[in-house]
């Protein structure tokens, strides 16, 4: 098993740290899928982390300048780590302005993604930064565990309004209550709403429009093209999972979309041209 | 719950036929101008609200020995209707502040959030209605029968001594007041040292002067001497009001209750007013 990547430019080092930074938000830890073409971040939905999961996808070419990876054998050529993704995002915060950072699979004590920063000087000797990250490799028999999630059968997709907005009114509400419904139609409104002994507050977003979706996807299908455009899906979800989600979003999506499962998951979208991240936060009764 | 309102609507535009019910109604452009207030007034969860036609009073109380009252008069509102000649209810404030902040609560230029308060009375919730860049909250927030806040019986004919201070001389003092002392020390008298504020802490002593033809000294009248204790923990919530305010006035009774009047410029230039009453810590007595 062979890894190492380079990246050089300041921009893509940049977006890397804050998609990083993101994840780190979302999770203690989770699973780093190194592929000959994409990086991807999965957390599965364990009782442990509330049942939430994550799969964050990356082109690798799209970060970086030089990527070469070899996989466990020919077949199943890919690299698949356990990573505390806090551990990364740090690292990469501390060589922001660094003129060359590698990232290699390093076999040090234990497995390491190792992080090299080649920092700028005024003199001619160089400085260089070298952070370990120890890292756990996950044996192939697993990675059947770690496979790219289904978009889920939904009942009603819509585009999410301003995040920044959403995390002002999620914020609030935590507040408030520890559980919040969100509920939307196809009529292009969504609704966040609490309840408790002392309050009920609901949030009305319109004219949000609802996405697309090809043939492929569920809303083609028979049931949501009979379905009346006013009628709400709901799911009533942890206010943490939301707020985690809104709060580490520092990644500035050109989409982000919800498609709901009524009662049953809440599927949130960002799409930016490099990445996209989907997260699943599973209904409470 | 049914909400008697649809959201598609703007919120100026609701039918006369919908605010009838209500016995009380008031609408702000900018929920700040409320929301700024009733923050300098929260170090309890409980706040009595009664509405006159001279506007609403906000009340807080602790140990019925600090008791903080806020004015909005009823100008500030853009629109002030109530139907009966008191109407008065209790709410739990931290709810009520989560609310009129539901968008952040964001001091960017030309960012406001509207605001529509509406209460139909005994029984009913105190609903708002926020709109911030098209997007609509409407809470609902439980109302409690209001108690009977604490009549100090604070009267300007009983006051021995008063004075008007710009808060900007008042706020340096407390930033620079020891908080280790369990009690501050108010003397006001006619002669040296006119105006000092004490500290008795872990450090030794402190006193604050202020002399009493200083420019920050708005007016002094002061009939006699008076030395007065009041419970740190009991003022300190009161450097809330200080931090938004222009004028304090201080006054002390012959009883020895302090008056604390704040004079708070909002958003828009308005003035409001906001009161603290203390009661001094008993052990002065022996003294």
């Amino acid at each position: 098993m062979k890894f190492r990547g380079k990246i050089v430019d300041i921009a893509c080092l940049n977006h890397f740290s804050r998609v990083i930074t993101t994840i780190s938000k979302l999770t203690k830890t989770c699973i780093l899928r190194l592929t000959p073409d994409n990086l991807f971040f999965v957390l599965c939905g364990k009782v442990a982390n509330g049942g939430v999961s994550m799969w964050c996808e990356l082109s690798q070419a799209n970060f970086f300048d030089e990527y070469q990876m070899e996989g466990m054998n020919p077949e199943d050529n890919e690299i698949c780590l356990e990573v505390a993704p806090e551990n990364m995002s740090r690292a990469l915060k501390t060589v922001q302005n660094a003129k060359v950072v590698k990232v290699k699979l390093t076999k040090k004590h234990c497995p390491c993604l190792t992080i090299v920063a080649e920092l700028p000087t005024l003199s001619s000797v160089s400085r260089v930064v070298t952070h370990d990250i120890p890292v756990d490799v996950i044996p192939r028999r697993l990675w059947h565990e770690f496979k790219e999630p289904t978009v889920p059968d939904f009942d009603v997709s819509i585009y999410l309004p301003p995040l920044k907005t959403m995390k002002n009114v999620v914020d609030r509400m935590k507040n408030l209550s520890n559980f919040l419904v969100i509920e939307a139609n196809l009529n292009g409104e969504m609704n966040l709403k609490i309840e408790t002994d002392l309050v009920s507050v609901t949030t009305h977003f319109k004219d949000l429009g609802n996405p697309p979706w090809g043939d492929g996807a569920s809303q083609g299908s028979s049931s949501s093209q009979s379905r009346d455009p006013e009628a709400m899906a709901e799911a009533r979800v942890d206010i943490r999972r939301l707020q985690q989600f809104l709060m580490g979003q520092q990644v500035n999506p050109s989409k982000a979309m919800c498609n709901i499962v009524h009662e049953k998951v809440v599927h949130l979208i960002l799409l930016h041209d490099d990445m996209s991240l989907q997260y699943f936060i599973p209904a409470v009764v | 719950m049914c909400l008697h309102f649809s959201t598609t609507m703007p919120l100026s535009t609701q039918s006369q036929a919908q605010d009838e019910q209500y016995v009380l109604v008031a609408s702000l452009d900018n929920a700040r101008n409320l929301s700024n207030i009733l923050k300098a007034i929260s170090f309890k969860d409980h706040a009595i609200f009664s509405a006159t036609t001279n506007g609403l009073k906000v009340t807080v109380e602790d140990s019925k020995c600090l008791q903080a009252n806020a004015f909005i008069q009823a100008e500030i509102f853009q629109e002030f209707t109530i139907r009966e000649d008191l109407v008065g209810f209790q709410v739990t404030l931290t709810v009520l502040l989560d609310c009129l902040n539901i968008f952040g609560g964001s001091t960017a230029p030309g960012v406001s959030t509207a605001l529509r308060m509406c209460y139909r009375g005994y029984g009913y919730p105190l609903t708002l209605f926020l709109e911030e860049g098209g997007v609509v909250t409407v809470c609902k927030i439980k109302t409690q029968e209001p108690e009977e806040p604490i009549d100090f019986e604070f009267c300007s004919s009983n006051v021995t001594n008063k004075v008007i201070l710009q808060s900007e001389s008042l706020k340096e003092a407390f930033s620079e007041l020891d908080m280790t002392s369990e009690v501050l020390q108010i003397t006001m008298s006619p002669s040296q040292p006119y105006f000092r504020l004490s500290t008795f802490g872990n450090s030794g002593n402190a006193h604050y002067d202020y002399p009493k033809d200083s420019d920050m000294m708005e007016l002094f009248r002061c009939t006699k001497t008076q030395i007065n204790r009041y419970k740190m923990s009991l003022l300190k919530p009161t450097t809330k009001a200080l931090a938004l305010s222009c004028k304090v006035s201080v006054r002390i009774d012959n009883r020895g209750i302090l008056s604390l009047q704040y004079m708070v410029r909002n958003d828009d230039g308005q003035i409001c007013f906001v009161e603290y009453y203390c009661c001094p810590d008993e052990e002065t007595d022996d003294e």
